[in-house]
This record gives structure tokens, sequence and C-alpha cells, in this order.
């Protein structure tokens, strides 16, 4: 139950690198600290923006409620065959 | 530094320029741009002033060239356009301008005037070959038959008889007309000889006029006359417009001299024009053929004419624009020096200024390069000045940075080295945008518009338009590209594109029923504490299983985004607050720091942030797997939660096996929190007055008892600051009411306190038009599109395209442009009011400096705006 370690890991090391690694590796010159503050600004969004909708669904409290036909569908498409009986 | 995190720094400078120098130097500087030039001489009368003149030549000539594009205009002969600002000349090529423009001018009128006379000569002869060739007709047919007026019959005839009468192959006109003539005949027969005496005019006249002309013809003589009129086919040009007219001709048979007076006078009345036309039909014949040989005569001179005309303009349009360009530099210079003063001894005027410290440089170098051109030898002087005066604000931006700044500005300009958002806004004003307008989608129609415009930046900043919208949507072509970037993002995250979701990494909910099962039930519910789901999220956004739930998804996604609009508005409003420390310790305002900014961002923290706080301990702990105290049953609403806490109420009874606290402790936290945030109010409210007022008693104090040597030290150190608290702008409080203080406290504190609940449900918004948007997407994607897919066979593919073509209309036109218009100012409004409210006061004004680009670029209003 709750998070999986490998998706956290690497989507909050992506952001971070974004955040931290790439306004250390901006070149200096007359809009180093524009760019700077563009890149973290842009990294904490995005991450927090994904940490909700991964936490939202960490720990579903109700399930998703299907269609007949969405359920055949989904056995079909996404191949997971119902079972018999 | 100079970057866009505030504004620059500023100084006034006094600027002496040697009187033959002045006009080289401050060429220079509008090139430059970087200068703002005040008004010396406020007083004077714009009339008054030194340069009036000169402007007024340049008035001149601006109004011929003008005058010349007119007429280049009319004659269609393309501009040549450059793009290139030739330098401003020298006052002494002033006069070569003058005399060129001038002498085109003339030369240009003379050939109009030439031309008009022409084509009146032209116009007349046409009218007389006309009148020639159709009266021969009127002659011809009419003669033998008309020769007696009467009232009640010529009525008739007259308005059957018709030129073009002949052609007409109508059986029944041609029996009317049989027996008119026959009764005309008769009549004619009754009364011989009466023809002989017929006088007539002929002439031509405006067709609409003809009614109006025949009738009064008609009453004014009481029917004794007999009007013909025939039409002129071929538009006729008006020399004095150039339109083309329809005319008529017409001959009038009347009797006796009085007539033939009165006839005329009606026909003067009706602006007809008469021309002679001989009784005699040989007469006649030679007169037709000498009016086509001048006919053609004035042809050939007229082409003449029209050809030089034609040469004068394309040479003309060829320099159009860049003596525009110098005119409009000449005009705008003397137009600055208007500003400047003059000095007592009348060798030097003296400007000041206000430009950007970090640029004083390339100002000095710019007024050496004046000075060498005008070759004087003496150097003009740049003087820093002391003021109290506020400065202007000046951002400096680039193409990239403008259109946000552009945003900031509509809602006022920072105060002088006032925190400037704009910075920020870059990346939170498309973020919002996209939580709002997110959709894989949508978001890259938007993405691929702006790349668009970017990629051909330039292609399409030359061909300047009048269109506004374009210019918008130009203007903001990187705020539109990055919005439709970031709405990729949320796309992905909120697992929609084009209302339908991706299955990138496989579902991390499955079905277990078995056949019998679903096909007893028209629903079925999957179980999050069973097998049916994974243990884990989907990894990246939304699980597509979601998006094809139709039975309960929207109960699922509105508690996400609620939550998500909430958690977002808080860091955002906390986020700004933070901003205002930034100001605080820039103008070492204490007062401010400690009464203002850290109640406030207290009192935001222990309410709002807990909120938000209490959001990611509830996503975190219950669960549909867990033991009853965490379990699905059991999770507390977190918005009676928050209710309970401000109120300081008990929370109702759990249900049995539940517990009505989220965590241990949690009645002791809120109570806390809550009683901290309580005491933040009178904080804020009162803090800052009572500082000032003892403060200021102090002050008395000092001033008191101090000895005479300390009240000096006292005087001086208060004139320093005084000085140096202008840049921070804070001094004038100095002499505020205490009343005055307290008002604006207390007024502030409410605004804080109650904003703060307000600001946190405007934040809701974010959720509404996401949910908005995704449902109209939704629909359209349901009503629409999904008919055309259903359908079978050729005709489907027909259907389709077809169906398609109306659905794509509709995303684009709905679901991406008006819908990403209110989008986008909700945005702004998530900005301006519930970010800037924190720590913005935009209360300054904006740096104008001097530029002939901008000059240019407005076509020379600002300069006409300032001269007048």
């Amino acid at each position: 139950m709750g998070a999986a370690f490998f998706p956290v890991l690497f989507f909050t090391a992506f952001w971070a690198c974004v955040g931290i690694g790439v306004p250390m590796m901006t070149p200096k010159g007359p809009n180093q600290s524009l760019f700077r503050c563009i890149m973290m600004l842009t990294a904490a969004t995005c991450w927090l923006f994904w940490l909700c909708c991964y936490m939202a669904q960490m720990n579903p409290l109700l399930g998703p409620k299907l269609n007949q036909n969405t359920i055949y569908i989904i056995a079909k498409e996404w191949g997971s065959e119902l079972k018999d009986g | 530094m100079g970057s866009l995190f505030r504004s620059e720094e500023m100084t006034l400078c006094q600027l002496f320029l040697q009187s033959e120098a002045a006009y080289a130097c401050v060429s220079e500087l509008g090139e430059l741009g970087l200068v703002q030039f005040r008004d010396l001489n406020p007083d004077v009368n714009v009339f008054q002033r030194k340069f009036v003149n000169e402007v007024r030549r340049c008035d001149e000539m601006e109004r011929k060239l003008r005058y010349l594009e007119k007429e280049i205009k009319k004659d269609g002969i393309p501009m040549l356009d450059t793009g290139e600002s030739p330098e401003a000349p020298q006052p002494r090529e002033m006069i070569d301008l003058e005399a060129t423009f001038e002498k085109l001018e003339n030369e240009l009128r003379e050939v109009n005037q030439n031309a008009e006379a022409l084509k009146r000569n032209f116009l007349e002869l046409t009218e007389l070959k006309h009148i020639l060739r159709k009266t021969q007709v009127f002659f011809d047919e009419t003669v033998p038959t008309v020769s007696y007026n009467t009232s009640s019959s010529t009525t008739t005839f007259k308005s059957r008889w018709r030129y073009g009468r002949r052609q007409m192959a109508d059986n029944q006109n041609e029996d009317e007309q049989a027996q008119l003539l026959g009764e005309e005949a008769g009549m004619r027969a009754s009364q011989p000889g009466q023809n002989l005496k017929l006088g007539f005019v002929a002439g031509v006249i405006l067709r609409e006029r003809l009614a109006a002309f025949e009738r009064m013809l008609w009453r004014a003589c009481r029917g004794n006359v007999f009007l013909r009129q025939a039409m002129i086919e071929s538009p006729l040009e008006d020399p004095s417009n150039g339109d083309q007219v329809y005319k008529s001709v017409f001959i009038i048979f009347f009797q006796g001299d009085q007539l033939k007076t009165r006839v005329k006078k009606i026909c003067e009345g009706f602006r007809a024009t008469l021309y002679p036309c001989p009784e005699a039909p040989a007469d006649r014949r030679e007169m037709a053929m000498g009016v086509m040989t001048r006919i053609e005569d004035l042809n050939t001179v007229l082409g003449q004419t029209q050809d030089h005309r034609h040469r004068v303009l394309v040479a003309a349009a060829k320099n159009l624009k860049n003596w525009f360009v110098k005119v409009r530099k000449i005009k705008a210079i003397y137009h600055t020096l208007n500003l400047f003063n003059l000095d007592v001894t009348q060798k030097c005027l003296i400007a000041e200024c206000w430009v950007p410290v970090l640029d004083i440089e390339t100002i000095q170098l710019a007024l050496r390069r004046g000075t060498e051109r005008s070759g004087s030898s003496v150097p003009p002087i740049l003087n820093r000045m002391q003021t109290f005066e506020n400065p202007p604000t000046y951002n400096r931006t680039n193409k990239f940075t403008k259109a946000f700044q552009a945003l900031i500005d509509a809602y006022g300009v920072a105060a002088y080295r006032e925190m400037n958002p704009a910075p920020y806004t870059i990346i939170t004003f498309p973020f919002l945008f996209a939580v709002m307008f997110g959709d894989l989608g949508h978001g890259t129609l938007m993405a691929l518009f702006g790349l668009w415009m970017i990629r051909k930046e330039k292609g399409l900043a030359a061909q300047k338009t009048t269109n506004e919208i374009w210019n918008i949507f130009f203007g903001g072509r990187y705020i539109i590209f990055l919005m439709g970037v970031f709405s990729m993002y949320t796309g992905l995250i909120y697992n929609d594109i084009f209302s339908k979701s991706l299955n990138v990494f496989g579902s991390h909910w499955h079905v277990n029923y078995n056949r019998t099962t679903v096909l007893n039930n028209k629903h079925l519910q999957l179980n999050p504490s069973t097998a049916d789901y994974e243990g884990e999220p989907y990894p990246f956004g939304m699980d597509p299983i979601w998006q094809v739930a139709t039975a309960n998804k929207i109960i699922f996604q509105n508690s996400y985004k609620m939550k998500i609009s909430i958690i977002l508005g808080v860091i955002h409003m906390i986020f700004g607050v933070s901003l205002s420390l930034h100001n605080h310790t820039y103008f070492k305002n204490r007062n401010a720091l400690l009464y203002e900014f850290i109640p406030q961002l207290v009192f935001l923290v222990m309410m709002f942030f807990y909120l938000a706080l209490l959001m990611f301990i509830k996503w975190n702990r219950y669960a549909a797997t867990n033991a009853p105290p965490y379990s699905a049953g059991c999770a507390p609403s977190i918005l009676i939660t928050f209710i309970d806490m401000v109120l300081g109420n008990t929370p109702k009874t759990p249900l049995p096996g539940c517990e009505s606290y989220m965590y241990a402790g949690q009645s002791f936290f809120q109570n806390l929190f809550r009683f901290v945030a309580l005491c933040c109010i009178p904080v804020m409210l009162l803090g800052k007055p009572l500082k000032i007022i003892q403060q200021r008693r102090q002050a008395n104090r000092q001033n008191l008892t101090g000895a005479t040597s300390d009240a000096e030290v006292g005087m001086t150190n208060g004139t320093a600051g005084g000085v140096a608290g202008h840049g921070g702008g804070g001094d004038p409080h100095e002499e505020e009411e205490l009343s005055e203080i307290a008002i604006h406290q207390g007024i502030h504190t409410i605004e804080f306190v109650l904003g703060s609940v307000s600001h946190t449900a405007s934040y809701l918004r974010l959720w509404a038009l996401s949910l908005a948007h995704a449902q109209l997407a939704e629909v359209l994607w349901n009503m629409v599109l999904s008919i055309g897919l259903k359908q079978e066979g050729w005709t489907g593919g027909i259907m389709l395209t077809i169906v398609f073509a109306f659905w794509a209309i509709l995303t684009v036109g709905i679901l991406v442009l008006m819908e990403g218009l209110s989008a986008f100012l909700h945005t702004l409004r998530l900005h301006w009011v519930e970010f800037q409210s924190k720590f913005y006061k935009g209360t300054g004004y904006a740096f104008q400096p001097f530029s002939f680009d901008q000059i240019i670029e407005n076509g020379g209003a600002a300069a006409v705006e300032g001269a007048e």
C-alpha cells in the first residue's frame, strides 16, 4: 500500500535536476538569474503538480465504477481476459 | 546587473550642451533611447519656445510628405520600405529636404491641375460626341412624328417612347406603339406646318436627376415641351473627384422663345450641361468628325500627363519612407531641444534628464560622438544631481520578457525599485493557466501556434498590420507558447487528450469480475481493497481507468482538483507574502517587516497552510485497505475539520470504530494554531501605529532635552536620512497624520484577514474551470465526433470527414480560443488580485526615454502629441 519507490525517486530526481542542476550550470550572462528563477519555478510547480496527482491516487478510498461495455472493451483492449464462471 | 527582479537604479542628471553641439548630441541620444528629458520650461507657452519655427517647418514637411503618400497610394505604387533607419540629417540639410519636397509638391500639384483641366475638356468632348451620336437617332426617327404636344396624349406617348424603344421586341408594346403613332399621325394631319417652328436644345444630365428634371419641365412648361432622352451606357469620369458617374443625353423640343428661356433656366437649375447641336445633318456629321479628332489628340496629351505624374511618383515612392524617418527625427530633436533651458550667455543649453545609472558610460560616449560630429571643441557635461523626486521605473526587458512585463504594467507600474512580479509570472502564469486548461491536445495546438509565431517572428514583425487582435496574439507569442507547453504537461498529468486518456504505463486497476457477474450488472465498481488495485498508483499522472469510469469519474476528480487548487493557491499566496519580505528589507522598513510581514506569514501558515497539510495527511493516512480508524469509511471531510477548527467546535461523534481526529494531538495543535493566528490580528492592526507613536515621542524628547550639539547632529542625521530614505521612497510617512496611519493599518489588516479567506476560496476557480474545460471537451467528443466514428461503410467515411471538420472547428473555436481566453483572464485575476495584493503596490510611473525607434514606430504620433 502506498507509494512505489522507483517512480517517486525518478520524478523527484528528474525535477530536482531541472530545478537545482540546470540552474547551477547556467552560463554567466545578463539573464543568468532570470533563467535560474525560471528553471527553479518550473521544477517546483511541475513536481508539486505531479506529487499531488500521485498522492491523491496513492490510497484510493473508492474505486472506479465502470459500465458493462467499458469492462468488455477493457478486457479486450488492455489484455486482461475476464474469468469464466 | 540589470535584471528584471527590480527596476533599474535611476539618477537625475544635468546636461550642459554647447548650442552648436546640442543638435548632434540630442540626435545621438535619440538613437540610444536611454534618456528621459524633463521639461524645464513648463510655464512657457509652446508657441514661445526657442525652436518653434523649426518644429513648424518639420510639420510643414511632414504635411507635404503625407500629400505625396496619399497620391502614391491613390496610384497604387508600391513604396519601398527597407526597414532601415537613416541618421537624423544635419540641420543645414533641412533646407535641401525642404526644397526637394517643395519642388515635388509643386510639380505634383501642377500635374494634377493640368490633368484635371484636360479631363474636364475630355469629358465635355465625350459628352458632345454622345450627344451628336444619340441625337442623330432622334432626328432620324422622330422628326416626322413629333409635331404637336398636347397634354394627355403626350404623357403616355412620352412615357412609352424611350430610347431603345426600337430594340424592344415586346408585342404588346409594339401594338400600343402602332396605336399611338396612328393617333399622332391623325393629329399631325389636322394641323400641318407646326413642326417647322420647333426649336430644340440638347445636353447631358446626371441620370439620377433625370426623373425630377422631366417632371419639372413638364410642370413648368405645362406640357408644351417634348423631351427625348437616351442613356450613355459607359460611365464617365468626374474630373473633380475621379468618381465614375452615369449620365443621359436629352434633347428638348419646344416652340417659341419664352419656352426656350424657361427650358434653359431649368437646365441650369438641374446642372445639365447644354451643348450646341447644329440642325443640319451635314453640319452635325462634320462636327462629330471634328470632335473625334480632338478627343484623340486629347487622349495622347492626357496619356503623357499621366506618364509624367507616374514617373514623379515612382521616384518619390523610393525615398518616401526614408524621408519620413528623417523628418520625424529632426522634429523629435527640435521638440526635445524645446524642453531645454537656455543659460544667460545663450552659449549653452541646459537639460535635465533621468538616466539609468548603469548606462551613464554609454551616454557619455554618445555625447562625445555627437560633439565630434558637430565639430565643436567644448565637450558636453553630464552631472549627477541629488533630488527628492521619485525616479521613474525602468525595467529592461527583451522580446521574451516584454509581454510578461506588459501584463504586470497593465495593473500598475511598479514603484521605484519595488519587487517586480514579472520574473515569477513567467512561470506561474502559464502554470496556473495550464491547471485550468489542462489538455494535451488543446495544449499542443496552442503551443504549436505560439511556436509558429516565434519561428516566423522576423517576417511577421516586418509586415506591420493594424489588426489589433493579431497584434495582441503576436505580442503575447511567448506567453502563448509557454501556456501551451504547460497545458501539455498538465494535460499529461490529468491524462486528458481531447477528453480521452493515454494508457502508457498500463492501468494499475484490473477487472477481476467473472463473465456472469459482468453480464448481469450494468455498472460494476472496482474495489480498491482487493486485487482490483495494484497497491501503487499509476506512476505519472491520473490512472487512465478514471477517464472511462463514466459513473464516478467526476466525484473522484472533483475531490482531487479542489484539493490541488487549494494547495497551489495557498503556496502561491505564501510565495507572494515572502516576496514582501524582500521589499521590506530592501527599503529598510523594519516596522513593516516586524508588524506586517511576520504576522501575515504566521497567519497564513497557521490557518491555510495547515489546511493544505491536512489534505496531504488525509491522502497519506486513509486507505480502503486500512483497519477502521483509518479506513475509507472513517475518512473525515477536510472542510468540516477546518470549519470546526476555526470555530473552535468539538467534532461530531465519529462512526463506530472511527476516531474524530486524524492524528494524535490534533485538537491541541488546532487550538494552538487558532490562538496564534488570532494573536496575529492585533499585531497587524496595532503594531505599526504604536511603534510609530513611540518613535515620534522619542524623537520629541531628544529634541527637547538634547544639547545644541546633539541637536545639530540629529539634524544632519535627519537630512541625511531623508535623502537616503528617499531612495527607499518611505519618508513621506514622517509627516503623515497618526490617525491616517491607524486607519490605513486598520483597512490593510481587515483586507488581509478577510482577503486570505476569500482569496483562498478564489483559487477554487482553478478547479471550476478545469472541470468545465474537461466536461466541454467530453461533451464535444460524445455529441459530435463519436457520431462520425460510429458510422459504417463508405458513407461513414464521408460522414466522418464532415463531422471531423465540424468537431475540429468547434475544438479550436470554443475549446482553444474561448476557453483559452477565459482561463487567461482568470489567471490574470489570480495574479493581479490574489498574488500581487500580498506585496505589490504598483504606484510608480514608467520610464519613457527619448528614443527615435519609439517615435518612428508610433508614426510620429508621440512627437505630434508633444508639440501640441
